[in-house]
């Protein structure tokens, strides 16, 4: 059964992914290894997760406003994520971020607050940011 | 978001794909923020200037973007990784990426201030449009001097130098300069740090753009540097109000909040180094530094981040001298945050009296740190 999300279009395109979910903001200066794209501060909740093709799930980004270029120097190496998908609002550093890096990028502005709550971690994950809308899959195929 | 034809122009590609790019940058920014237009700028400031930071792919990036772009307003950067008169032990590879930075930003035309504090050194009228990408200097323009910036990043306000443009929403318009978010603390914090530490709980809690702070008095200039370091190392809030009156969501803060949050970044009882500068020092901070330790001599090495334009003006009036003979070294047109001076080989664990310091010692530089106030630093480093 596929289930569809509608959402805010930040930054246009489409995209397929395993969902990388958290309910906690990143910093993206401070928490990720620029060299591998993983998680590595331990008091996060992707503690060891690549965001390497997934669709990455979060509230927003935090802290250092140089944030933006640790992001698109993982698009520059292979190791930035499919599509972002903010479950807040979506912050200054992520959206100009994607825009440079082509990313498509949706936030959760003006939609029920728990209507990410049904994207599972590890789920597949369509973001179509152009039609504004999330589409869920447990099928591979999708 | 409605634009001008010029606008239009520029997002379309006729004034070359660098501004295309910039454009590109604006308008994702003004579709996220809801700006119905873009709004002319007076000065931006840029951060990403540490080669630590921004890395090879910054490094290309900005060479690549400066080879059209100049700037189109009064255009300041934040500090670099090190002290171009004390390049020793740095590695070439630093040097070289880190000078090639220097060079692009003097390129488009900004002036290399090396500084976070841009509020200190360079002023503009009260009330003007700015984009300031610096999160201390934008929480700090926007609460104490009466200017208007969202809380940027390194590259929109890079695409605002260069277009002189930015979006006019959220905190740039006076309406939504007012809090919906109340931080309620049960004692009045007294510190620099205690102000830090606030600030940082306050990152943390609040999601909104602007948070007000009741049970407190108002910070002076010191105190609410250290309160916009620190809410702008935690979170995405871009501006505070104190005291502000209205409904308001309330979280209440106490000294339990307080020690927790101290706990979390202060991890060693002691230091091999005293860091003193995340925000840099002015010399507002400097003639406070150098009242303090008169006649005495810090018993540690004691490092100073400042703005060399800080250093030369506290050397012509003796400050800068006299904390030298106090036992200080001055680290010109750098950060404590991400530079290579500081690094894990050399320096077990670091004192400092600032919670961003402390916040990326701890991260980035993988160094422990001993978080205390600066009085008693003096008290018990100094003799």
């Amino acid at each position: 059964m596929n289930l569809v999300i509608k959402c805010r279009k930040i930054i246009g395109g489409s995209a397929l992914g395993q969902a990388l979910v958290t309910r906690q903001p990143i910093n993206f200066l401070t928490m990720l290894d620029p060299e591998t794209g993983i998680v590595h501060d331990s008091e996060h909740e992707l503690y060891g997760s690549s965001l390497k093709s997934k669709v990455l799930v979060f509230p927003n980004a935090i802290g250092s406003t140089v944030g933006a270029y640790a992001f698109y120097s993982l698009k520059v190496k292979g190791l930035a994520p499919e599509a972002v998908i903010c479950t807040n609002i979506i912050d200054i550093i992520t959206a100009s971020a994607c825009a440079i890096s082509d990313i498509p990028a949706v936030d959760m502005k003006g939609q029920p607050s728990d209507s990410t709550s049904l994207i599972k971690p590890g789920i597949r994950v369509l973001v179509d940011a152009d039609s504004r809308c999330i589409k869920l899959s447990k099928d591979i195929n999708l | 978001m409605q634009l001008t034809r010029e606008e239009e122009k520029g997002l379309k590609g006729d004034y070359g794909s660098t501004m295309a790019m910039a454009y590109r940058i604006l308008v994702a920014i003004g579709e996220a923020t809801e700006a119905e237009r873009l709004t002319n700028i007076k000065w931006a400031h840029l951060s990403g200037v540490n080669y630590n930071t921004i890395g090879d792919a910054g490094v290309i990036f900005l060479e690549k973007f400066t080879k059209e772009a100049r700037v189109k307003v009064k255009t300041t950067i934040n500090p670099m990784g090190f002290d171009r008169t004390q390049p020793n032990r740095l590695s070439k590879n630093f040097l070289t990426k880190q000078m090639n930075i220097v060079n692009s930003y003097e390129r488009m035309g900004a002036v290399t201030s090396f500084t976070c504090i841009p509020y200190e050194l360079f002023s503009v009228p009260n009330g003007s449009t700015i984009s300031f990408a610096e999160s201390n200097a934008a929480i700090f323009s926007n609460s104490m001097l009466d200017l208007f910036t969202n809380k940027e990043s390194a590259l929109s306000a890079l695409a605002s130098s260069v277009t002189g443009k930015a979006p006019y929403s959220e905190l740039r318009k006076e309406g939504q300069r007012r809090a919906k978010f109340s931080i309620r603390s049960s004692f009045s914090p007294e510190t620099e740090l205690d102000w830090g530490l606030l600030g940082f709980f306050a990152g943390k809690v609040g999601t909104e753009s602007c948070i007000n702070f009741e049970g407190v008095f108002q910070p002076d200039l010191r105190r609410a540097k250290s309160l916009s370091a620190a809410l702008g190392t935690s979170g995405s809030c871009g501006m505070f109000t104190v005291n502000q009156g209205g409904e308001k969501e309330v979280v209440t803060y106490d000294p339990q909040d307080a020690k927790s949050v101290k706990d979390e970044l202060s991890t060693s009882e002691d230091g091999d180094v005293i860091i003193l500068g995340s925000p840099q020092l002015g010399m507002n901070d400097l003639s406070c530094l150098a009242s303090l330790v008169e006649g005495r001599k810090f018993k540690k090495r004691c490092m100073i981040f400042c703005a060399r334009t800080v250093h030369r003006n506290a050397s012509r009036i003796g400050i800068a001298d006299k904390l030298v003979k106090s036992g200080c070294r001055f680290i010109c047109d750098s950060c404590s945050c991400l530079t290579p001076l500081i690094s894990k080989k050399e320096t077990d664990s670091a004192i400092t009296n600032s919670i961003k310091a402390a916040y990326y010692l701890k991260h980035s530089n993988k160094v422990a740190v001993c978080l205390k106030d600066l009085k008693t630093i003096i008290k018990d480093h100094s003799q």
